[in-house]
């Protein structure tokens, strides 16, 4: 990293170890051997390496339910973090907490599964940095979702207020689970931090030179100024909100998944009393419409950030596959020494 | 007589109550997918999707509950609650009384609750004697199908605001969302008859605060509620077989509570044990205690709850949870003490 100038060989390391590693969760999670729900971030991987490249040691990270990306770029170790989602007692958090709820004092990173926890969170440690640690500052990520929540505004104005150094990072996949979030969102985001005091940046989230040209303005404004900011991303979701995303499901197993629920459907939609016609059927066009969204976003993934930033480095195809190589052998490693 | 799952009986009593009255509403966040059903039927007006805003939404529904309407405002996990707590706490709670009791709040909080299926200490709680502990609120369980309908038509009937709970192991569509997530390779420890059972042809109400006895004995009465009574019923297969018979009491509400059919169990068995998914201090199993005791029944009492903290290692969430081991082992202590 040059201080204007990204070092996109590094980046797409990082990011290819995020995707990589998720993936893998994602087939041990398949195998039954990680439990409950799971939240994966792939789609998010230029965020998450764009973001953390500017942090620095004692710098903070307040994550929400999808911090495994964001946690791993941090420096987390991945054996204890894979550890940590298989339930192992030398897990991160003993297997105590899981993949929603990673915790690491060492590193200043807290996760919560409360949507919009991570607003407070990043104020506090802020403000605690303003005490302690001057020269650090602290992160929330959270989803354009969250940005609903009061307590994530609140925060916005606590840290304007209070003039802490804190970073809001909102990644917008446009879907809140299966809702479309512009369809309970109002104004612009952005606006509301402008609103609230913030100084705004925004990038590409699919981009991670975007992210990380955006990403190094925001931090530059927050560190050591004790002014905080807010930066808009964009993305998409590769597996949905959650593996076994209903919405996604369909989409993927259209046949099979919509034999079961057309019968319950149709029964209730030709029931005498009820909306009128039109009303029935503008629901059920809506129900459509998110299908089709998603089954489209699924056939094309416009945005994969790995698929971009690889075709930028695809002149140098042999760096690119020892490059690879390296980053496949150091997963699958984790993942033997996780499961051992 | 015909079987349904607990989520089709809970849907059907909605269905006949939103047709029966307009007023009737749904609000909460991916109700248009996650009540997809009554949204094609009733449209959007009346199955109405929310942002992530708890705090708005049920404050929201407190007050247009006041202003005439019926909402069914969903949080989709109990735990979120936490949220939306001034809503509840502070307004829903309160306005009865604060009115003179010239305003009512006829508002139904539904929420799934419950753990079993590793998803950690956030998203898995019971809560429904933290609930229960605030004056004004009413917290109902189900843990059949049928109680499931008829109790949230008394929900619906309730001129204050009732906290409806459904287990996540009773709901196949919550284990499914929650647990499952399509996957074969997981195994869960649902109650078969608890997550598909009969039900009425046509849905009626039934009372808030009215218990029932799953099984009757002599020897011990075992109060709990929710997914417990299975476990409970269980226990009390094992504990026959070594000699001794219990009464096992399903609460089906929190508040109100059916002191009488308590009392009237613990009078015949002199022995009580609550088993409780809720956490143990502070909780129902304290309450039902103080309960008997007021009543000054002689009673030999001990408990079976969530000591702590759920954690995400399914072996010690298992453990962590009131299994059947612990009730037996429970139980057997009980008969033993002198």
């Amino acid at each position: 990293m040059t201080d204007n100038q990204p070092d996109l060989w590094i980046l797409y390391r990082r990011m290819l170890t995020a995707r990589l590693f998720e993936e893998a969760v994602g087939k041990l999670w398949q195998q039954g051997r990680i439990s409950g729900e799971m939240h994966l971030g792939t789609g998010e991987e230029a965020i998450a390496a764009g973001v953390v490249d500017h942090l620095t040691d004692n710098d903070a990270l307040a994550l929400d339910h999808r911090g495994t990306a964001p946690y791993l770029l941090f420096g987390g170790d991945p054996v204890k973090l894979l550890r940590e989602f298989l339930g192992h007692p030398k897990g991160l958090c003993r297997g105590m907490g899981g993949h929603m709820h990673l915790f690491d004092p060492d590193k200043l990173t807290a996760s919560s599964g409360i949507v919009g926890a991570a607003g407070p969170a990043a104020a506090g440690f802020a403000l605690a940095a303003k005490h302690l640690r001057p020269d650090n500052i602290a992160v929330a990520i959270f989803g354009e979702g969250a940005m609903n929540q009061g307590a994530l505004m609140e925060s916005m104005n606590l840290a304007a207020a209070w003039r802490l150094p804190a970073l809001f990072v909102c990644k917008d996949s446009q879907w809140a689970i299966t809702t479309l979030s512009a369809t309970v969102t109002g104004g612009a985001l952005t606006d509301r931090a402008k609103g609230l005091g913030l100084k705004t940046f925004a990038a590409n989230g699919s981009d991670v030179e975007a992210v990380w040209r955006a990403a190094g303005s925001a931090v530059n404004r927050v560190r050591g100024r004790s002014k905080p900011a807010f930066l808009y991303l964009t993305c998409s979701h590769l597996e949905g909100h959650f593996l076994g995303d209903a919405l996604l499901k369909i989409a993927r197993h259209p046949g099979k998944e919509m034999k079961e629920i057309a019968g319950p459907l149709i029964k209730s939609v030709t029931r005498i009393k009820g909306a009128g016609l039109s009303k029935r059927a503008a629901s059920l066009s809506m129900v459509t419409n998110l299908i089709g969204k998603t089954t489209r976003e699924q056939i094309f993934k416009p945005h994969d950030p790995i698929k971009i930033v690889r075709k930028k480095l695809k002149k140098r195809p042999t760096r690119l596959e020892v490059l690879e190589t390296e980053v496949t052998q150091e997963i699958n490693k984790v993942v033997a020494e996780a499961l051992a | 007589m015909r079987t349904l799952t607990f989520a089709q009986a809970i849907e059907e009593a909605l269905a006949q109550a939103m047709a029966a009255d307009e007023r009737i509403i749904i609000i909460g966040e991916d109700v248009h997918m996650l009540r997809v059903n009554l949204f094609a039927r009733f449209g959007k007006k009346r199955v109405l999707a929310a942002p992530i805003s708890e705090a708005a939404f049920v404050g929201a529904g407190v007050t247009a509950a006041m202003a005439g309407m019926r909402p069914v405002v969903e949080i989709m996990l109990v735990d979120f609650v936490g949220v939306a707590m001034d809503a509840l706490l502070n307004h829903a709670a309160k306005t009865d009384m604060f009115s003179g009791g010239r305003w009512q709040v006829p508002m139904v909080i539904r929420a799934a609750c419950g753990g079993g299926y590793g998803d950690g200490g956030q998203h898995e709680q019971s809560l429904w004697g933290w609930l229960a502990h605030i004056p004004g609120l009413s917290v109902v369980v189900p843990s059949t199908p049928a109680d499931a309908g008829r109790l949230m038509l008394a929900a619906l009937d309730h001129d204050g605001p009732v906290i409806f709970l459904e287990h996540k192991l009773l709901s196949d569509y919550w284990l499914e969302y929650m647990g499952r997530g399509g996957r074969t390779t997981v195994q869960f420890d649902v109650p078969a008859i608890g997550a598909k059972g009969p039900v009425p042809q046509t849905w009626r109400s039934l009372p808030l605060g009215v218990a029932t006895l799953r099984r009757e004995g002599g020897d011990l009465t075992i109060a709990t509620v929710g997914v417990s009574v299975y476990r409970a019923l269980q226990a009390a297969l094992v504990l026959e077989k070594q000699g001794y018979t219990s009464d096992v009491l399903d609460l089906r509400s929190v508040w109100p509570l059916d002191k009488k059919a308590l009392w009237d169990s613990v009078e015949k068995t002199g022995r009580l044990l609550v088993v409780d998914e809720d956490y143990q201090n502070f909780g129902l199993s304290g309450e039902l205690a103080a309960t008997v005791l007021e009543a000054n029944l002689p009673v030999k009492y001990s408990r079976v709850c969530t000591a702590g903290t759920l954690p995400y290692r399914r072996e010690l969430e298992e453990a962590t949870l009131p299994n059947v081991e612990r009730i037996v082992d429970s139980a057997r202590r009980l008969m033993a003490a002198q």
